[in-house]
């Protein structure tokens, strides 16, 4: 997440102090990603030594200084509006990562694996949809990012599904127990065939 | 929760032909769904889904096992019965949404209390509160072919909610609509089980079986999972989601 693009984001409306700057961000994402102050005042640092912002003048009464945006800054903010967000080439999935184990390791259990995931991902799914229903059309930028934590729950459900009927597409494991190497439960001896031979 | 269940299956099992040829639609299936409650069934095409929603609609009978609503084992009423507790308690949203096209939206909406001797004028005041609550009153008096897709939708809803319909069942109940209409015909269910009665959702759609209270998973005609109880979604918030 680019702390960076957000806090001079905030700052094109006008500006605004770190506290400030944290509160308003965390009001517009629902504290989904929480910043701590420290974050904020060491990135704003950067931010004044890379030319980006500068301070709007002498601290307040309360020995605050509220930064506003250099030319420079609002270039790199419209820069950002401009470009795609980077996705990283392979992000790191564990649950993938241990989808992938489970089913080319003996003695794992793969169909328990899908199942306790997706009722815990279907669980997380609808108490994302409770907070959803609470902010009711009050607040569209919140909305917005539960939504988006919607569909990737709602995605990797899918997922969990297509894993499930590849696994039972491969038939009944009983079959295939006696062809499983020693060690290996029945439950996945049907997997490790088709893993192997697939 | 502390609900009188209002449906219950006991252990219900339905199988189709016999012998060789018999195909296992559900295989021990128990289930409660309690006033108050939305309930969701999710699994693959031929898991049994709809064989579950039928029989608990009392649109099919058990080979074994036991079906009741509101504490009466179905198998055990008169047809006459048994079609009396479906049109006064059940309400049923389908997919092919069965509007009359020769009437109107609150003629179609108030037909089944008419059916059941209710005097026109009280069941169409009924009609009118359940045209409202799924927010397409000013349509009233429009027939089914001057709606759109999604209004069609909540006509049918409301014609499943008219009156006092304390358990509605509900199959894949936002068909093709697109998903802010879909997510307002889930809105509307949800709010009808918050005002008391039960619900039971089939849904191949994970989005919208996250509007129930709890969702079960069939696979091949056996309950394989559940998700528990609801905790407070707040506690997602403590962590960062």
């Amino acid at each position: 997440m680019s702390i960076k693009h957000s806090l001079l984001a905030l700052l094109q409306d006008g500006p605004g102090y770190g506290a400030q700057l944290r509160q308003e961000f965390e009001q517009r994402t629902g504290g989904t990603w929480p910043l701590n102050v420290g974050q904020v005042y060491t990135t704003l640092g950067r931010l004044e030594r890379d030319g980006l912002v500068e301070s709007a003048g002498a601290a307040d009464e309360e020995g605050r200084i509220a930064y506003q945006l250099t030319d420079a800054g609002r270039t790199e903010v419209e820069q950002w509006w401009a470009v795609p967000v980077a996705r990283e080439q392979t992000p790191r999935n564990e649950l993938a990562i241990k989808l992938a184990l489970a089913v080319t390791l003996p003695g794992v259990d793969v169909q328990r694996i899908v199942q306790t995931q997706r009722t815990a991902t279907m669980t997380h799914l609808r108490d994302l949809t409770r907070l959803k229903r609470r902010a009711d059309g009050e607040d569209l930028a919140w909305e917005l990012v539960l939504e988006s934590l919607v569909f990737a729950d709602e995605a990797e459900v899918r997922w969990l599904d297509h894993v499930e009927a590849r696994i039972s597409r491969l038939g009944p494991p009983e079959a295939k127990a006696s062809r499983t190497a020693p060690g290996a439960t029945a439950g996945n001896a049907g997997v490790r065939e088709g893993a192997t031979n697939g | 929760m502390t609900q009188q269940p209002i449906l219950r299956l006991d252990d219900v099992v339905r199988t189709h032909g016999t012998g060789n040829t018999a195909v296992h639609a559900l295989r021990g299936v128990s289930l409660t769904v309690r006033a108050g409650e939305l309930v969701a069934v999710m699994g693959p095409s031929g898991s049994g889904k709809s064989t579950l929603l039928n029989l608990a609609g009392g649109l099919d009978a058990p080979t074994e096992g036991a079906v009741s609503i509101d504490g009466q084992v179905l198998a055990s009423l008169s047809r006459a019965g048994l079609d009396r507790l479906r049109r006064r308690t059940m309400g049923f949203v389908f997919q092919d949404l069965n509007l009359i096209p020769s009437l109107t939206a609150i003629e179609n909406v108030s037909l089944p209390m008419e059916l059941d001797g209710v005097g026109v004028r009280k069941a169409r005041a009924a009609a009118r509160d359940a045209l409202g609550k799924v927010g397409i009153l000013e349509l009233a008096d429009r027939f089914p072919e001057q709606l759109s897709g999604g209004q069609q939708q909540r006509a049918a809803i409301a014609r499943a909610l008219v009156g006092d319909r304390r358990l509605v069942l509900a199959d894949e109940p936002t068909g093709a609509l697109d998903s802010t209409t879909g997510e307002a015909v889930l809105r509307t269910l949800r709010d009808q089980c918050d005002d008391g009665a039960g619900g039971l959702l089939v849904t191949h759609e994970s989005r919208h079986a996250a509007w129930a209270d709890r969702v079960i998973f069939l696979r091949d005609g056996v309950v394989v999972d559940a998700t528990g109880d609801a905790e407070t979604p707040e506690s997602l918030l403590e962590t960062g989601v």
